[in-house]
């Protein structure tokens, strides 16, 4: 009697053949792939326009085989409502880090959210900059050290970490805002079927999508990889819990 | 030919309207035309003034230091402006409202009480047909007939109702200069 | 055609839909908001689109990304909004993207005022943002060419994959003057845009469009590329007028409004017996050196009009190489200092006698 073998787990057709340059234990890669399985399974690789921004992600051209414009720093959704509004047909998101979603670019994303572009946004929220080397974000935890809050964030003369998922649901021109983490199988299995809704959302009903997903940065919190993995349920989620927001005009799609 | 105009008073009065027709009508009767209307930052109210110069040839500024023709619709503009009238220019005021005008003798001026022609016409709001009227009385660099068919191109529809009144004021304007 | 009526700044937006602009990103400020008026009113009749951003900035980013995609789009401000699209600039300039930046230029610094102004000039000649890169800046002084220049803007905007400025002010913006509406004829030999993102449809290669260079020698060769576009418009495309300039001992040079300006002034002084010329840069840049420095050799002194306090004037002296001199005559910008066409006359007859 022969064996016969099947292949059950590969590389997604939207990745490319490459190592990435991420830290050891970033989540940016399992991000990465989760978007890439969405777009596997809605059969959108060939009409997909990424949008990258300014942080570690700026390299999604590297990693994704789709076209990708890149954007500047926070200005992203703004860049995805003048590539959408042209490729109408064509599936279009933007992969955007806290720094650049939440502070920098702050008008621009919840403009483009409350004009109800009909875009995808796969926010990853690590807590930090990850690129200029671990300052305080605005998602930043309260006592969080980080090189610009040496001695912790003091909500006082800093404010208060911004919970996006929950401010965006807020707006009109939303049709689904989740946050979702990917530091466990069931998390990411979650998260996996989030980021297809998301993009579902965009090639059925034509909405505006929101997917923030916490995530690892272990080199600029001073942790290691299995540390950074365990501090997203014990210090993250307590702060920016998991779950859907808003999800109305795709509801009937939902996972 | 190079003519220029400058017409000035408050907001209301209908100052870039005038100006407005008279470089439309201009460019309808094939002459070269430029409007240039001066703005304020308030959106009522306020000073507005603004000159036009028309040409059978080319156009160079569309800003004029010292105006040949000039049309003041209230004293600030007299105050203003009438001292700013070219030598051997022109001036019409507006009399109604203008009165301690020392009248220079390097130009010529004529006081009109345009006010009260436009009162008598219908409106006080129709001053601005009145003076452009008298201005064609004195100079027919475009014709009477023009103007007015030209004021039923620029008013949209909905305002020909008007067209009689303004007509008559423009007429009212012609007959006291055109004497 | 017939001969229309308009305003410099409706022209702006009559010329870009007939170019096939269908993409209009902007926001409200004085003394241009004619245009995106008129755009809001009349694109939708075309099947195109008009967003009123939420920033000069979102604008302009908007523009980039439309403008990645391969359409033909623009975006209108004044000299304050400008200032905030020039990080876009930058960037579109970094991604060689092509696409219309229009800027009815307003008095500064600062909030200024809402008077003409030439201050602008270093701001968009030199490159604006950061990093190094020069634009197309093109300088209607008229109706008809703000409809014109709008046009051809698109075209060696698109031709080059520059960013392309159309700079006006507040006279050329809000003056009305007749207009010959022309059909649109796009050149024939525009190349196709075969690097603009449009989902992959099968092909092999990734489109790209990007401003990020981090590869050892990468960027280096990036920029000398650019700037050796920048030396192919200087080559190929500068435009100006030349008027009354061949018998002239004496030429005023100016651009826009303040040549409008300068014109009659020239006209001025030839009816005073005096043989002097205008010499109007259309395009700032590439800027007519060649043109001035033919004066030069003929040994013609200038004197530059601006409404500002001295910009251009410096392009001028660089030009003809201290062969002759250039004197400078501006007014800064704010409310009641247009110059007049008088004034002008006289600072004209000053310098000739000066020479003499």
């Amino acid at each position: 009697m022969t064996t016969q073998y099947k292949q059950v787990f590969g590389r997604p057709e939207s990745l490319k053949d490459v190592a990435t340059h991420f830290c050891p234990g970033c989540h940016h890669g399992t991000i990465h792939r989760l978007c890439a399985e969405a777009m596997d399974a809605l059969d959108i690789q060939q009409r997909t326009i990424g949008v990258a921004s300014v942080g570690c992600s700026v390299f999604l051209y590297g990693y994704f085989d789709i076209d990708v414009v890149e954007a500047p720093h926070g200005r992203a959704p703004a860049v995805a409502t003048g590539v959408k509004r042209v490729r109408k047909d064509d599936v279009v998101f933007t992969y955007q880090g806290d720094g650049d979603l939440a502070a920098i670019g702050t008008a621009e994303i919840i403009h483009a959210a409350n004009r109800g572009e009909a875009i995808t946004v796969i926010f990853v929220n690590n807590t930090t900059y990850g690129m200029t080397g671990g300052q305080m974000a605005p998602t930043t935890l309260p006592q969080q050290r980080t090189s610009t809050s040496p001695t912790g964030r003091d909500v006082a003369n800093d404010g208060y970490p911004i919970r996006m998922a929950e401010l965006l649901a807020g707006l009109e021109g939303v049709a689904y805002s989740t946050r979702v983490a990917v530091d466990s199988p069931q998390h990411i299995i979650a998260a996996g079927k989030a980021i297809h809704h998301a993009f579902d959302c965009q090639v059925k009903s034509g909405g505006f999508s929101f997917v923030e997903v916490l995530s690892t940065c272990p080199t600029n919190w001073g942790m290691d990889a299995l540390k950074a993995n365990a501090r997203v349920a014990s210090e993250m989620i307590p702060y920016f819990p998991l779950g859907v927001f808003k999800d109305a005009a795709c509801a009937e799609e939902g996972a | 030919m190079i003519q220029d105009f400058f017409m000035a008073g408050f907001g209301g009065q209908g100052v870039l309207l005038a100006g407005n027709l008279l470089a439309y009508t201009a460019i309808e009767a094939g002459l070269n035309a430029s409007f240039f209307p001066a703005y304020g930052v308030e959106k009522r109210g306020g000073a507005a003034n603004c000159t036009v110069v028309l040409s059978d040839g080319d156009i160079g500024s569309p800003v004029i230091g010292h105006p040949s023709t000039v049309l003041l619709f209230n004293p600030l503009a007299a105050e203003k402006y009438y001292p700013q009238v070219k030598v051997g220019g022109f001036c019409l005021a507006n009399s109604s409202l203008i009165k301690d005008l020392s009248i220079r003798s390097d130009i010529e001026t004529v006081m009109i009480p345009a006010t009260d022609m436009a009162i008598e016409a219908g409106d006080a709001r129709l001053i601005n047909m009145v003076m452009l009227g008298a201005l064609l009385g004195r100079n027919q660099i475009v014709s009477l007939d023009a103007v007015k068919s030209g004021l039923a191109g620029i008013l949209p529809e909905r305002n020909h109702r008007f067209l009689p009144m303004n007509n008559k004021a423009i007429d009212a304007g012609f007959a006291f200069t055109n004497r | 055609m017939k001969r229309l009526f308009v305003k410099g700044n409706e022209a702006v937006a009559m010329g870009a839909i007939e170019a096939g602009c269908r993409y209009y990103f902007g926001y409200p400020i004085t003394p241009q908001s004619d245009i995106p008026e008129y755009i809001a009113r009349e694109i939708p009749k075309v099947g195109g689109v008009f967003i009123q951003a939420e920033s000069e900035i979102a604008s302009i980013n908007m523009l980039l990304g439309a403008s990645a995609s391969g359409a033909r789009a623009m975006t209108s401000s004044s000299s304050p909004g400008i200032s905030l699209k020039q990080e876009g600039i930058s960037y579109m300039s970094g991604s060689e993207l092509p696409g219309l930046i229009v800027n009815i230029c307003r008095s500064g610094p600062g909030l200024g005022g809402i008077d003409a102004s030439q201050a602008d000039y270093f701001q968009s000649v030199k490159g604006g943002g950061h990093g190094g890169y020069r634009i197309i800046v093109l300088a209607p002084d008229s109706v008809q060419e703000m409809y014109d220049l709008t046009m051809l803007a698109f075209d060696l905007s698109d031709r080059y994959r520059v960013p392309a400025l159309l700079l006006a002010d507040a006279v050329i913006g809000q003056v009305k003057e007749a207009l010959v509406p022309h059909p649109y004829v796009a050149p024939a030999d525009l190349p196709s845009k075969e690097w603009a993102v449009a989902g992959k449809q099968g092909r092999s290669d990734q489109r790209i469009v990007k401003s990020l260079y981090l590869g050892d020698g990468e960027l280096e060769a990036h920029n000398w590329r650019l700037h050796a576009k920048y030396e192919e418009l200087k080559k190929h495309e500068v435009r100006f007028e030349a008027y009354q300039t061949e018998d002239a001992d004496f030429v005023v040079t100016a651009f826009g409004s303040a040549a409008r300006i300068a014109k009659s002034a020239v006209m001025m002084a030839r009816e005073a017996g005096l043989k002097v010329g205008l010499l109007r840069p259309v395009t700032l840049f590439p800027f007519p050196e060649q043109a001035l420095s033919e004066l030069a050799d003929r040994g013609i002194p200038m004197l530059c009009v601006e409404l500002n306090t001295g910009q251009m004037v410096d392009d001028v002296r660089l030009a003809v190489k201290c062969r002759v001199d250039v004197a400078f005559y501006g007014r800064a910008p704010g409310a009641g200092s247009l110059p007049t066409p008088e004034e002008i006359f006289k600072q004209i007859q000053k310098n000739m006698a000066a020479k003499l």
